[in-house]
């Protein structure tokens, strides 16, 4: 046997170390995958199964035929297209009226500001079924009931929280200094809140407009409850389906195609904002 | 061409006074430095002018016209902040364009005055530069120019250097001495370092919680404090506590004369204007020699439990412990806070060997 090289041998132990798997951290994450992804594979691979008997782990027969079935019905189309409509007026109608008073909030101080802040909270601090049912017997009376833009307010209150909340941490974390100086380069408080404080807050701006939109479109007690009968979304259309069907190949369909917007828009998200700044947009 | 006068200002938050009672002119041309410890209101005066804070008393001129009311928009007032407050949605350039954009100038035109800024500043083909992509330094210079680039009447800059490191903070202020002297702009300063007043200023402006403690020129405020903060305060000063009796300190090592009523007075003593002689029966001794380079810094043990600094040149030798007879070229006199008298001793040191 040769001397060890010294140098080699303090070079290596490092690199053994951090190379040792975390076994525990593994452990979690798979069975957090467990338990979220296996759902949803099972909802996918429903989606495409033809004929799928127990006790057989896959299904028999795989095929098209209902995508083709459900695809073909004009009211899932209607449904999307409702739903898509729904989910942008309001995320844009939130947008519109929370960031100005997510701004006032962060950067104004103004009697009752807390109390008005926290009463954005309110509306999540108790059971909602109740609260929608409250609201309704409202709508009711002032012919909202069944209307598109009945749905539009009432999923306009489950963003308030989101759509508040998150910019206000979003605008109080730009640099004062940032906006001192647009007003010191000539800028009127519109100009600097359009020029520098919305962009600087962005990043974490968007994070909010996207959960507002996901969130919205997937919404349906409210939907349900004002919207019944005329306004069909397309959660509220799956129900029906799982609900009325023993098939359950048309709920999976439905499922599957539910997920396509929000994995677009996460997608995009990711892209334009980049994962960093998206994660720190959420307070992780 | 600009002249800046604060009359009489006075800001309070929450019921406390900030500002009391200032009043102050700064000539066309000229760069006053406002220095001061922490609290003492420097930075309000400086945001009050830029329009930033709204003075609850006393008004604001800028060539003779009241803008104590207008907004900072509309004030011809550019400020660098101490966070430089570069927007990092915006390139180097579009930092620098942003308020030529919003007065409306032609693309061209933009395009000029935005080269001509950033070399003013030695940033020249940064334009296209991210603002995170450059060094504290360089950001802190694209700052500068973007307050330049719209020539205001006045310069206002709040500590922009307190973030750099020591060299580049030399470095930066000498550059920004040199475009202010070029572009010939009013200029006010805000600093807590001393020695960057000192080094900048036509004069400093001493505040001390909310008041004009002194105005004076480097100089001046170096060689003749007129009270014991700004003795303190500016450079480093030995206090020796002592009593005057007919005319003379009873001090046992420094005898003073001075025409100064008998009671308790401070002899304020800068430690380049002692000398140390090595001597027996001082009771005063060595108690560390910390070399400089440039200079000797020794502390001295005297026989009453006080310290003295001194100043002394590198060739000298000094051993711990070593008896040693201080003696003093110039000595100031406090009382309170007001300076009695000054004076210029000749040495003492035959009395002592």
């Amino acid at each position: 046997m040769t001397a060890i090289d010294p140098t080699t041998l303090s070079a290596e132990v490092p690199v053994h170390r951090t190379k040792r798997p975390d076994w525990l951290g593994l452990a979690l994450a798979l069975a957090l995958g467990i338990v979220v992804v296996i759902p949803l594979l099972v909802v996918a691979i429903w989606a495409f199964a033809e004929v799928w008997r127990y006790p057989s782990l896959l299904p028999q027969e795989f095929g098209f035929r209902f995508w083709q079935a459900t695809l073909a019905r004009p009211d899932v189309w209607n449904a999307m297209s409702l739903s898509l409509r729904l989910s942008i007026t309001v995320t844009l109608l939130s947008a519109l009226i929370c960031l100005p008073a997510a701004y006032a909030f962060a950067r104004m101080d103004f009697p009752g500001r807390n109390v008005l802040f926290l009463s954005f909270l309110a509306s999540h601090a108790f059971p909602k079924f109740g609260l929608l049912v409250a609201i309704a017997g409202i709508f009711l009376n002032l012919g909202l009931i069944s209307t598109f833009w009945g749905v539009v307010l009432i999923q306009l209150v489950g963003t308030l929280m989101m759509m508040i909340w998150i910019p206000v941490a979003a605008f109080q974390n730009v640099d004062r200094a940032m906006e001192e100086a647009a007003r010191d380069a000539g800028a009127g408080p519109i100009r600097v809140f359009w020029s520098v404080s919305l962009p600087q807050a962005a990043p974490t701006i968007f994070a909010a407009v996207l959960l507002s939109f996901v969130g919205t479109f997937y919404e349906t007690e409210g939907a349900w409850l004002i919207g019944a009968p005329e306004i069909r979304t397309m959660p509220v259309l799956m129900i029906t389906y799982i609900n009325n069907q023993i098939v359950v190949q048309y709920g999976a369909v439905l499922s599957v195609l539910l997920w396509v917007p929000s994995f677009i828009a996460l997608m995009f998200t990711r892209r334009l904002v980049g994962s960093g700044s998206f994660a720190k947009g959420f307070g992780v | 061409m600009a002249q800046l006068t604060l009359k009489n200002l006075g800001k309070s938050f929450d019921d406390t006074d900030v500002i009391r009672d200032l009043s102050l002119d700064v000539a066309d041309g000229e760069l006053v430095c406002l220095l001061g410890p922490s609290g003492s209101g420097k930075s309000t005066v400086l945001r009050m002018v830029g329009g930033f804070e709204t003075p609850n008393r006393g008004a604001i001129l800028i060539d003779g016209e009241d803008v104590t009311r207008v907004p900072p928009e509309k004030r011809p007032t550019g400020m660098v902040f101490q966070s430089h407050a570069l927007w990092s949605h915006m390139s180097v350039a579009g930092n620098v364009a942003f308020g030529l954009k919003l007065r409306g100038l032609p693309k061209a035109q933009i395009l000029d005055k935005v080269q001509e800024a950033l070399a003013l500043v030695g940033l020249e083909g940064y334009g296209e530069r991210r603002v995170w992509q450059l060094s504290g330094g360089q950001q802190q210079r694209v700052a500068i120019a973007r307050a330049l680039v719209l020539e205001p009447k006045i310069l206002l800059l709040d500590e922009p250097f307190a973030s750099l490191d020591q060299h580049l903070r030399e470095r930066l202020r000498e550059e920004l001495r040199d475009i202010q002297r070029r572009l010939g702009i009013t200029t006010l300063f805000v600093t807590h370092g001393q020695d960057e007043a000192l080094a900048l200023a036509d004069r400093i402006v001493v505040l001390r919680s909310g008041e004009i403690e002194q105005v004076a020129s480097p100089d001046r405020m170096y060689r003749a404090p007129q009270t014991r903060f700004v003795a303190g305060f500016i450079g480093s000063m030995n206090f020796l506590p002592c009593d005057m009796r007919g005319g003379v300190s009873d001090h046992p090592l420094f005898t003073v004369r001075a025409a100064v009523s008998d009671g308790p007075v401070e002899l304020a003593i800068r430690p380049e204007a002692l000398t140390l002689l090595p001597a027996s029966g001082t009771g005063a001794r060595v108690h560390r020699v910390t070399d400089y380079g440039t200079h000797l810094l020794v502390d001295v043990d005297l026989p009453d439990g006080g310290r003295l600094k001194a100043m002394c040149p590198p060739s000298a030798r000094y051993e711990t412990g070593q008896e040693v007879a201080p003696g003093a070229s110039h000595v100031a006199l406090f009382r309170g806070d007001a300076k009695l008298a000054e004076v210029t001793v000749e040495r003492r040191v035959a009395d002592h060997v």
